[in-house]
């Protein structure tokens, strides 16, 4: 396939069947490698169409500054596209996310700024408020909010899927801004109004919770529950567990979130085959493992991994 | 009808400090409850007279709540449940 820049070739990610991990010949599971784009995660797709989106609305001159809390896969692809469009970036990002984050943000040539680790991203968006606020030239697209997030996934992410897999019945994406599940949700139930979408959410460890009070609870202003269908809470161990599976059944390595999701994806597969029933689910592959190699989730027992994770934000 | 219910670190000063706490109930109101009962206070933490608070998350058997049957989900004996609030992700 030929482009005529990189960022021309965001998305047209491949679809592949997972022929060990689903239970049947019935019953099966496909990945969209959503690692395939070019600064290695699915947000490429969000961080291009919120920039563009902000173009046309006029909000953005040569030399702009961009802020955006983020715990790493944004900031990565919006570091990407500043750069080449000529915008400086600032990241807000949680002290407890892993190094080659930071490592790849800067080499993209963005600029962090460290929110405290308890709390975590809740921690990152009220340092970025505050900072937009006292810095009122600078523009924060805000990926919790910006309805070009999720637009992105109807207008790119949710086409491809359908047009590799007219016969998919569930579709399941981790669920962190919520833009993917929101976008592929909408354009999916419109064409399918049987589809089942199905959330899988990361659960942390208690530092990440450590709220004050209950009333600093966050939900993305992009979540509507209603496009839903069902939603999971995956422990670190879960994932983990998930995630090694893939590379040793179906050789695709991925980051931890991804295993988040396939452990609600193999649940949702598990159920239909008891069942007897039929199934094409379709779930996302949200990066490849490269940027937690340093977490230890790849090495060692379950035990020494989990232990590891204790405390990050792994997805 | 034994419930383990996983409390949040944000209330666990209604429970001694305890993050692990063993009750039981039939549905999910019940268990709160009886959570209330044995801890005053605890209810009100995690709903409000439109049912569960908005910051609240409860998980049965790790599925949110809100897409069974919300506070009248049946809970059946060895059911886990978490609470969390919710937070940002992403």
């Amino acid at each position: 396939m030929r482009f005529n820049s990189l960022l021309d070739s965001v998305g047209h990610t491949p679809l592949v069947g997972l022929p060990h991990l689903s239970p049947s010949a019935n019953v099966r599971l496909w990945a969209k490698l959503e690692d395939h784009n070019p600064t290695g995660s699915v947000k490429d797709r969000a961080a291009l169409a919120m920039i563009t989106q902000a173009e046309k609305d006029g909000l953005l001159q040569p030399g702009s500054t961009l802020l955006e809390p983020t715990s790493g896969n944004t900031g990565i692809s919006l570091a990407m596209v500043a750069r080449q469009r000529g915008y400086r970036l600032i990241c807000v990002m949680p002290e407890n996310t892993s190094s080659e984050r930071a490592q790849l943000l800067t080499m993209w040539g963005a600029e962090i700024i460290w929110s405290p680790a308890a709390g975590g991203s809740n921690e990152a968006v009220r340092v970025a408020k505050q900072l937009a606020e006292a810095n009122p030239d600078w523009v924060m697209l805000y990926q919790y909010g910006n309805p070009a997030n999720p637009t992105a996934h109807y207008e790119t992410t949710g086409p491809e899927i359908l047009a590799d897999l007219p016969t998919i019945t569930h579709f399941v994406a981790g669920l962190g801004t919520t833009g993917t599940l929101m976008g592929v949700g909408r354009f999916l139930r419109e064409h399918r109004p049987d589809i089942q979408i199905v959330a899988a959410e990361p659960r942390y460890g208690e530092l990440v919770y450590g709220l004050r009070n209950i009333d600093e609870g966050f939900i993305p202003e992009l979540y509507d529950e209603s496009i839903l269908s069902s939603r999971f809470s995956v422990g670190p161990r879960d994932a983990l567990k998930r995630t090694r599976e893939l590379l040793d059944s179906e050789g695709i390595f991925a980051g931890v979130s991804t295993g988040a999701i396939l452990h609600a994806a193999l649940g949702i597969a598990q159920r239909v085959e008891r069942a007897g029933g039929e199934a094409d689910i379709a779930f996302i592959v949200c990066d490849g493992g490269w940027k937690y190699l340093s977490t230890g989730a790849y090495e060692g027992t379950l035990d020494e991994a989990e232990r590891a994770l204790e405390g990050q934000l792994w997805a | 009808m034994a419930v383990e219910v996983r409390i949040p670190t944000i209330l666990r000063s209604y429970t001694g400090g305890e993050k692990l706490v063993t009750t039981d109930g039939a549905t999910l109101r019940g268990v709160i409850d009886a959570l209330d009962a044995a801890h005053p206070g605890l209810a009100e933490r995690i709903t409000d007279e439109s049912g569960l608070r908005r910051f609240m998350n409860v998980y049965l058997n790790d599925e949110d709540v809100r897409f069974i049957d919300g506070l009248d989900s049946a809970v059946a004996d060895g059911d886990s449940i978490t609470i969390l609030p919710a937070v940002a992700g992403g």
